[in-house]
C-alpha cells in the first residue's frame, strides 16, 4: 500500500559514520568494487525479520555513535539491532529503548542515537522501504570509491531519508536477544603462511593483539608482536577476500573488511573464518583479539552451525 | 592451465597459474576469467584474475570447497575467451604539478626528466589487472632501464589521475587514494565512470594502452 502525503527522516545530528547498506553488491571484485553490504550480517538478517521486510531491503548503518532522527509523516514503527543506546522523543515524554524492539513514530517523534555499547556497528530500519538508488544491485554506500545513493557518501546533518513505502498491516514484534560474543576468533591458515618465521608463527596464535583506532569498513588494523617474515615482504600483487589478515612490511597485522581494496601485494598469514567474520567486526578499538587455526573442514561445519543460530533466532520473533 | 588450486580461508578458491609475470600466464588467467564468468555457475560471487592467480570468491550456503574445486578441475577451455582487445589511448600532462616524482626518478634512474618520458610515452603497455580502487588497471611492462621501487614512504594521499610506475608496472589512480607509486604524471580523463554500471571501466584486463603527452592547456581543455 502506497501511503498518501510525503514521509520522511530529517537528520538533526548524522553520526559518526552512517550510510545505507544492504547485502551489498556481487562479482565486480575484477573491476575493483568491492562487496561492501552491512558489516554484521545477523544484525541485518534480525532487523529485515523483526520489521517483516524483505530480506534485502536497505537500512541504516551506524558505526560508535549513530544519528539523531525526526520524523515527518503518518505513524511508522522502527526498530535497531545491535547493542546500542537509544532515546525516543515523543510529545509525552522521553524514553529509553531496547534493541529488537518495535517502537511506534508519530509525525514530529524523534529517535536519537547515543551510542553502541562495547561494539561497532548498529542498525535503523523502519516497516517499508527508503527511498533510495540502487549501484549495481545494491544500495549499500562504499565512501572509499564514492558508490551508491547521497552521491556514495555517508549521511550528513539536515539530509532527508525518504520513506517511499509502508507496511500498513505492519504487527509489532519483539525478540529476546543479548547478542553474541566470542572468545577467541578463528582462522584457516594463509596461502603465505610459511613466509614467517616459526617463532612468528607461534606468536600469531599463542600472543594476543590489539585493535588500533585505524580502523574503518576496510579494514581493522593490529598492534602486537612484530610478525617476522623470512621470504619477501611483498608478494606479486592478486585478490583479495574479506577477512584476510595480511601482514605489512613492518611486520603488523591487517585485516581486510567489507569495503576492502580488491588486490593486495603483503603476504596472507591467514583467513578469519565466516562463521566469525560479524563478531569480528563488533571488536572496537583497545580491545584484544586472539587467533585460533581451525581446518577448512570445520570452519564450514561452524559456518552452518552460525547460519543455523541466526535461523533458530528469527524463528523466536515474537 | 590452472597448477594448482588451494583454499583462500572457507569461502573462495585460490587458483594458481604461475609465479612468474608474463602476458602468456595473464592471457591464461584473463582466459578462464571470462570463460568462468560466461558459465554464470550459481553461487559464485565474485571472481579476482590477477597477473597470475584468479580467486573465486562463492557462497557457502551452495557450494562447499572440495565440490567448487573439482567443478573447476575439469572446465576445458579450448577457445579464447578475451572478446575484445581494444587499444586504448590516454592523454597524460607532466607538468610540474603533476609529475610529482620526477626529480626522485630522475636520480634513481640517472636519467634526464626529458629522456624517462620519453622512454615513458613511446612504448604501449598491456593490462594485467584492474582493482585495488575501482577501475585502476596494472600495466606492463616498462622498459629494463625505467624500473625502480615504490616510494619509501608512500603517499597519504595520491591525486585522481596520477600516472605512477614502480619495478615492470605502471598505472592510473582512479580515485584519490593512499599509495606508493611513482607518480609521472595526470590524466584528466575520466578512466572509471562510475555513472555507466554497464561498462565503468574504460581499461579491462588483455587492452593495450598508449599514452600520450598532452600540454597543461590540452589538460584544462580536456578538463572543462
Amino acid at each position: 500500500m502506497k501511503s498518501k502525503g510525503r514521509n520522511y527522516f530529517k537528520i538533526l545530528r548524522a553520526g559518526i559514520n552512517t550510510t545505507y547498506q544492504d547485502l551489498g553488491r556481487n562479482n565486480l571484485y575484477h573491476i575493483g568494487i568491492p562487496f561492501s553490504g552491512a558489516m554484521d550480517k545477523r544484525n541485518f538478517q534480525l532487523l529485515n525479520s523483526l520489521l517483516q521486510n524483505d530480506y534485502n531491503s536497505p537500512v541504516i548503518e551506524f558505526a560508535y555513535q549513530g544519528p539523531h532522527l525526526k520524523y515527518f509523516g503518518k505513524d511508522i514503527f522502527f526498530c535497531i539491532s545491535g547493542n546500542v543506546s537509544f532515546k525516543i522523543i515523543t510529545k509525552g515524554g522521553v524514553i529509553d529503548g531496547n534493541s529488537y524492539q518495535c517502537y511506534l513514530l508519530k509525525n514530529g517523534d524523534e529517535v536519537d542515537i547515543h551510542s553502541t555499547n562495547k561494539s561497532v556497528y548498529g542498525y535503523f530500519s523502519i516497516n517499508g522501504t527508503f527511498g533510495v538508488d540502487y549501484y549495481w544491485g545494491s544500495c549499500s554506500i562504499n565512501t572509499q570509491a564514492q558508490i551508491g545513493p547521497n552521491n556514495g557518501n555517508k549521511f550528513s546533518k539536515d539530509l532527508e531519508i525518504e520513506i517511499i513505502d509502508i507496511n500498513n498491516s505492519f504487527i509489532k514484534r519483539k525478540l529476546d536477544y543479548l547478542g553474541s560474543t566470542i572468545e577467541n576468533i578463528r582462522v584457516i591458515k594463509g596461502t603465505n603462511y610459511d613466509y614467517f618465521s616459526e617463532s612468528s608463527q607461534n606468536q600469531f596464535f599463542k600472543e594476543g593483539f590489539k585493535i588500533t583506532k585505524l580502523s574503518d569498513r576496510m579494514g581493522v588494523r593490529l598492534e602486537g608482536p612484530k610478525i617476522e617474515n623470512i621470504v619477501d615482504p611483498n608478494i606479486k600483487s592478486e585478490g583479495l577476500v574479506k577477512g584476510v589478515i595480511q601482514i605489512t612490511s613492518a611486520g603488523d597485522p591487517i585485516i581486510m573488511l567489507s569495503d576492502h581494496g580488491t588486490i593486495g601485494g603483503y603476504p596472507k598469514i591467514a583467513t578469519v573464518i565466516s562463521a566469525d567474520y560479524d563478531r569480528l567486526v563488533q571488536l572496537t578499538p583497545g580491545s584484544n583479539i586472539k587467533f585460533k587455526d581451525v581446518t577448512l573442514e570445520d570452519a564450514e561445519t561452524l559456518y552452518k552451525l552460525y547460519q543455523m543460530e541466526t535461523h533458530n533466532l528469527i524463528s523466536q520473533i515474537k | 592451465m590452472i597448477k594448482n588450486i588451494l583454499n583462500l580461508g572457507d569461502a573462495a578458491l585460490y587458483c594458481d597459474f604461475g609465479s612468474d609475470v608474463n602476458q602468456e600466464i595473464n592471457s591464461n588467467v584473463i582466459n578462464y576469467f571470462y570463460h568462468i564468468k560466461k558459465l554464470n555457475l550459481k553461487g559464485i560471487t565474485n571472481l579476482t584474475p590477477s597477473y597470475n592467480k584468479l580467486i573465486i570468491s562463492y557462497d557457502l550456503n551452495i557450494h562447499s570447497f572440495l565440490s567448487l574445486k573439482k567443478k573447476i578441475e575439469n572446465i576445458e577451455i579450448k577457445e579464447n575467451n578475451k572478446l575484445e582487445k581494444n587499444l586504448i589511448e590516454i592523454p597524460v600532462c607532466c607538468d610540474n604539478n603533476f609529475a610529482l616524482d620526477i626529480k626522485r626518478v630522475e636520480n634513481k634512474l640517472k636519467l634526464k626528466s626529458e629522456i624517462i618520458l620519453e622512454k615513458f610515452f613511446s612504448k604501449n603497455y598491456f593490462c594485467y589487472m584492474t582493482g585495488f580502487v575501482a577501475g585502476m588497471p596494472f600495466l606492463g611492462d616498462l622498459n629494463q632501464e625505467m624500473r625502480l621501487k615504490r616510494l619509501e614512504t608512500p603517499r597519504v594521499k595520491v591525486p585522481k589521475g596520477s600516472v605512477g610506475i614502480t619495478e615492470q608496472f605502471c598505472n592510473i589512480y582512479t580515485f584519490e587514494t593512499p599509495g606508493g607509486w611513482n607518480i609521472l604524471g595526470n590524466t584528466p580523463q575520466n578512466i572509471f565512470d562510475t555513472s555507466n554500471q554497464s561498462k565503468p571501466n574504460i581499461v579491462n584486463p588483455g587492452d593495450t594502452i598508449k599514452f600520450y603527452r598532452i600540454t597543461i592547456d590540452q589538460y584544462n581543455e580536456i578538463k572543462r
